[in-house]
């Protein structure tokens, strides 16, 4: 077994022996069960050529929660262990610092994906349920949980960098909360905004996840939102493996 | 086993280790003693990779600790000072884990860790989780760990630090068995136990070696006889201390009354003096027809020398 395998593994039995998950895990599935019943009822009120997934997922209730979740997934990935010491056992083990860096992202990813696999019956539910196609096509369902998992990949590579970044996990929390509801509101600020002129709004919309949301959740796939967030989650996570090693410079 | 060469450690601000230079033979059990701060645990640190020299060099093994770090890694076992532990686990499970991490191969992990928990005396908590273990436990789970992968260095910081004193015994018992298959380096400011364990002392001082030695050599050198003390019934304590501290190989007498006529005298004797100062002194007492009840010396502990390098030391700085 690889040592990537055996490190990944132990992050993941830390996330699922921990108290947190099950309660964000609760917490999410009743928020989305919430935001979806809202969607289809919203639907039932009016007459409207949205799909039930396309308002499942671009309602409100579903990205106040959607931004919160991965600060919480994530804060305690590296600021826990350098809090209790066992960053000092672990990194004196023959494993190198980018396998470590790696099983921890992928034990949050792995995390988040199983966060997200119970939504999939709502649909299933509707579609049992009222003998309606809960999208037009199988595409929209792809789309947007292809998107899911894109935004997931880079949210929580910037959740790693600030967990790695500080001892504290509230510090490592509202570090990367910040840095993601900044980015994630941004392409609504240009809205609020009105010295921002039209070409502004324009480039914002490239890496607005709004927009992209729109797009994908009719299953529509946008080849530039595929390459913004795969190469952005690289960066971000190449940047979470030197700031997890400038702790050897920087001598903490 | 540990070659070091002028290996400097410095932070900002604080040199916490000054150009040290030792060598640590294969079989050796070493011990590391120094007050706190002295750098015993960021050498360790240092020697383990965990941090890297601002410069300086060493090798263990023969690997450079910094260039091939993981082959280093692969031969220590390393046991933190508070022993970190994942508190969520079970002792099972985090043998088995270490064990796996550290490359022990699938089926060696079981023979492994059943060697482990008999020579830690795990078996009770082998099922418990970790968090609730007691210190003494906690630390054993750790000297387990440190050895699963068999090894060929232990280095150990404060392995009994935190513990009871029947602990503190089973720790020094179990780094005694292992010593004679292990290299081992300890790091301790308790001095008994250097004495105990370690064939090789080196006592650190404000980032520097202060001295390396035999605990017994060091013992020696310093002091090469120590204090004679003496009970003994004379007619003027006064005339008796004068008449002791004018005998040969003598540095200086202090004289207390403790009742009834007893003087109890401490006989300080010269670091140059040759022969048994006892014989001498309970000559004179019978020459003097002074009644005797006590004659010991009274030899110099660890404590002693390291208190006494370690003021030498601080008064250069000054």
């Amino acid at each position: 077994m690889s040592k990537l395998l055996i490190q990944f593994r132990r992050e993941l039995a830390a996330y699922f022996r921990s108290p947190l998950a099950y309660v964000v895990l609760f917490c999410y599935l009743l928020l989305t069960g919430f935001n979806f019943h809202f969607g289809v009822s919203a639907l039932n009120m009016t007459v409207s050529r949205v799909t039930v997934v396309e308002a499942f997922f671009n309602t409100t209730l579903f990205w106040f929660p959607f931004v919160l979740v991965f600060p919480l997934i994530t804060m305690r990935l590296f600021s826990e262990e350098y809090k209790m010491g066992t960053m000092e056992t672990l990194m004196t083990a023959p494993v190198r610092d980018g396998q470590v860096v790696l099983a921890k992202y992928g034990a949050a990813l792995f995390f988040y994906i199983v966060l997200w696999c119970p939504s999939l019956l709502y649909f299933v539910v509707f579609q049992w349920q009222t003998q309606i196609g809960a999208a037009g096509a199988f595409g929209a369902y792809f789309g947007a949980y292809s998107l899911l998992l894109l935004m997931g990949m880079f949210y929580l590579s910037v959740g790693c960098l600030a967990s790695a970044a500080s001892r504290n996990q509230i510090v490592a929390a509202m570090l990367s909360f910040a840095a993601i509801s900044l980015m994630f509101f941004l392409s609504i600020a240009t809205f609020l905004l009105p010295s921002v002129g039209p070409e502004m709004r324009e480039v914002v919309r490239y890496f607005s996840a709004i927009d992209h949301m729109r797009e994908f959740s009719r299953g529509i796939f946008d080849s530039r939102a595929i390459v913004w967030y795969l190469s952005m989650t690289g960066f971000v996570l190449y940047l979470t493996l030197q700031v997890f090693q400038s702790r050897k410079w920087r001598g903490a | 086993m540990i070659e070091v060469e002028q290996l400097t450690k410095r932070y900002a601000g604080l040199t916490a280790v000054k150009e040290i230079s030792f060598h640590v033979g294969k079989g050796e059990v070493v011990g590391f003693l120094g007050p706190n701060g002295a750098g015993k645990s960021t050498t360790m640190r240092m020697l383990t990779g965990y941090l890297p020299p601002t410069s300086g060099s060493a090798k263990v093994a023969g690997f450079d600790i910094v260039t091939e770090s993981l082959q280093v890694r692969e031969r220590i076992g390393y046991m933190p000072e508070n022993v970190p532990l994942y508190p969520e686990m079970r002792v099972s499970e985090y043998l088995r884990y270490r064990a796996a991490l550290k490359g022990v191969k699938g089926r060696k992990i079981r023979d492994r860790m059943t060697d482990v928990i008999d020579l830690c005396n795990l078996g009770d908590v082998f099922y418990k989780l970790i968090g609730n273990l007691s210190k003494g436990y906690r630390q054993r789970v750790g000297l387990a760990d440190a050895m699963i992968h068999e090894p060929e260095l232990l280095i150990l910081d404060e392995p009994t630090i935190g513990l009871d004193p029947n602990q503190i015994r089973q720790v020094r018992e179990l780094i005694l068995n292992l010593a004679r298959h292990h290299t081992i380096l300890l790091s301790t400011h308790i001095l008994p136990e250097v004495e105990m364990t370690c064939g090789r002392v080196l006592i650190l001082n404000r980032g520097k070696i202060a001295a390396v030695d035999t605990p017994q050599n060091l013992r020696k050198k310093l002091h090469q006889s120590g204090t004679v003390v003496l009970e003994a019934k004379t007619e003027s304590l006064r005339e008796a201390e004068k008449f002791f501290g004018r005998c040969e190989g003598v540095s200086g007498v202090i004289a207390e009354d403790v009742g009834e006529g007893w003087g109890k005298f401490e006989i300080s004797v010269d670091e140059g003096f040759e022969g048994d100062m006892r014989q001498q002194v309970s000559a004179l007492c019978t020459e003097r027809g002074w009644a005797m009840r006590e004659l010991t010396r009274r030899s110099v502990s660890l404590e002693d020398i390291f208190t006494q390098i370690t003021r030498s030391e601080e008064a250069l700085h000054v």
